[in-house]
């Protein structure tokens, strides 16, 4: 169990923005940071690894406190292991993918580790190359990897898969899940991609301004109705068009283009660039094989 | 028979000085990078200052602070044995300081221009911060202390006004290159100072050719 209470006084870009943030996270729970960007997402996993200080709070780890400005104790991120994944991954250019996992691992440390970690993220074929000789979904799997080497307890990702393209994405969130069950992890992850969050996350802390403003189950945070459909997918709205007494709405769902028609008092509260839910009940999908 | 002993005066000032600031300025460089204070403004115009002062500004003040005649410099020469004026190791000294810039600013910008993540990652491995700055940073920016090394290097053998204000030129012991050209073209031998000047000449070519070979990469391109 993790317990925040932290605040911070931050300059963003902005102007000042005051940091408060509140939460407990359980064990082996996967949490999703989501919001605007400056609204202190990044910070929050920076004061959790000990890279960034807060100006008042206590953060306890498993009844362990990690921070505690009452009695002025820090624990220095060098002892708190704590897997980090950062936006640019942060791999060592001067190390092969091989030295950079050793360079993560402790003093005297067990070197199966890193050979299961790569044979994990299928790292086997890359292990001598250097990090600048890799594509970007390469980097971050090493990247994952070589947060694993030292078994932490918490991972924290920091948009791990930003600046991906779709595909690799969808693989590499399968790497994520995988690993969070694997190594029995408690995982904190910062993303934008709705669809990325309902499929990982266990709960969602939406963050505006520096403040929890709310938090919940992926599927409640992201839609306003309970919808019992039989399938349902998020996708953004690229299009109204509207048609006599209907609206064509296109809608983005992952990289396919769907036209869904609607009533105009259903599209009055759209706009272009929403976030949606698209679902049905009432028919039979059909599946074919293309692959 | 040409006299060789200040050819080897010069290049024993110019590898002891660069040894002795290569030691100094990693960890001054890294200081400066991180540091939040405020005397970092202050530090800095002081390790730049030989880049604008007249060589004789520096060696004036050295004359005044280590003479004998004084009390600092009577009590450096009774206590600690040690002669800074008139000199090898005054020459040494003077030279440190005197070609600190040139080693610092390298090292300084290519350190600050390392992503920070870098540092941030190997600290949440539990890594030190000198692990940190020999394993990560330092190899990271091979480029930037070959520069200030190779800078360091050739600008010590350039030396001329401090070497003859602490040295004194003083034949076999701290009469360098420079100031023995000098010396020769003041006596009318011609022959002997092209000597000189065509030996320091050479040698400060060929060690500026090969930091742009190096650091332009032409080196491996050859090799491969």
């Amino acid at each position: 169990m993790i317990k925040i209470d932290i605040h911070k006084n931050l300059s963003a870009s902005d102007g000042p923005m005051n940091l408060r943030i509140k939460c407990e996270i359980k064990k082996g729970e996967l949490v999703t940071l989501y919001g605007e960007s400056g609204a202190g997402k990044t910070s929050t996993l920076r004061i959790l690894a000990g890279l960034l200080k807060p100006d008042k709070g206590i953060i306890t780890v498993e009844n362990a406190n990690w921070v505690n400005t009452k009695n002025r104790s820090y624990l220095s991120p060098q002892n708190r292991n704590i897997g980090y994944v950062f936006q640019d991954y942060a791999l060592f250019p001067n190390m092969t993918v091989l030295q950079n996992l050793e360079f993560a691992s402790k003093k005297g440390q067990n070197k199966k580790v890193i050979t299961d970690l790569i044979e994990m993220m299928e790292l086997g074929d890359l292990q001598h190359r250097k990090p600048q000789t890799l594509s970007g979904g390469q980097q971050q799997r090493v990247a994952l990897a070589r947060a694993l080497v030292r078994k932490p307890n918490i991972l924290l990702l920091d948009e791990p898969l930003a600046a991906l393209d779709y595909k690799i994405r969808l693989k590499l969130q399968d790497y994520i899940a995988r690993i969070h069950n694997e190594y029995g992890l408690t995982t904190l992850l910062v993303s934008h991609d709705i669809g990325e969050i309902i499929k990982l996350s266990d709960r969602v802390f939406v963050l505006e301004q520096g403040e929890i403003a709310r938090k919940g189950i992926p599927n409640d945070i992201f839609s306003n109705k309970k919808v019992s459909g039989k399938f349902k997918f998020v996708g953004e709205v690229l299009k109204l068009e509207p048609q006599d007494v209907v609206v064509i709405v296109s809608v983005l769902i992952q990289n396919n283009v769907v036209k869904v028609i609607a009533d105009k008092s259903e599209v009055q509260s759209l706009g272009i660039g929403d976030k949606v839910i698209v679902a049905s009940k009432a028919f039979n999908p059909i599946l074919y094989k293309i692959e | 028979m040409m006299n060789w002993d200040p050819l080897f005066i010069t290049l024993k000032l110019a590898v002891v000085t660069t040894v002795i600031l290569l030691i100094i300025s990693i960890p001054l460089a890294y200081w400066l990078v991180n540091t939040k204070s405020r005397s970092k403004p202050f530090i800095e115009t002081l390790i730049s200052m030989p880049l604008v002062l007249p060589p004789t500004v520096l060696g004036f003040y050295f004359l005044v602070a280590f003479s004998p005649g004084n009390a600092f410099g009577n009590w450096i020469n009774e206590w600690l044995g040690i002669k800074l004026v008139f000199s090898f190791g005054g020459l040494v000294l003077a030279s440190i300081i005197y070609s600190l810039p040139f080693m610092v600013h390298p090292i300084q910008s290519g350190l600050s221009i390392l992503p920070h993540s870098l540092t941030e990652a190997s600290q949440v491995m539990g890594k030190s911060k000198w692990t940190t700055l020999f394993k990560v940073l330092l190899p990271n920016c091979k480029a930037s202390l070959l520069t200030g090394i190779v800078l360091a290097f050739a600008h010590t053998v350039g030396e001329f006004g401090v070497v003859l204000m602490i040295g004194g030129s003083i034949p076999g012991k701290t009469k360098v290159a420079s100031i023995a050209i000098y010396e020769e073209v003041e006596a009318m031998n011609y022959s002997a100072a092209n000597f000189y000047a065509t030996v320091l000449f050479s040698i400060t070519f060929c060690i500026l050719l090969m930091v742009y070979l190096i650091n332009g990469g032409y080196l491996k391109r050859f090799w491969k």
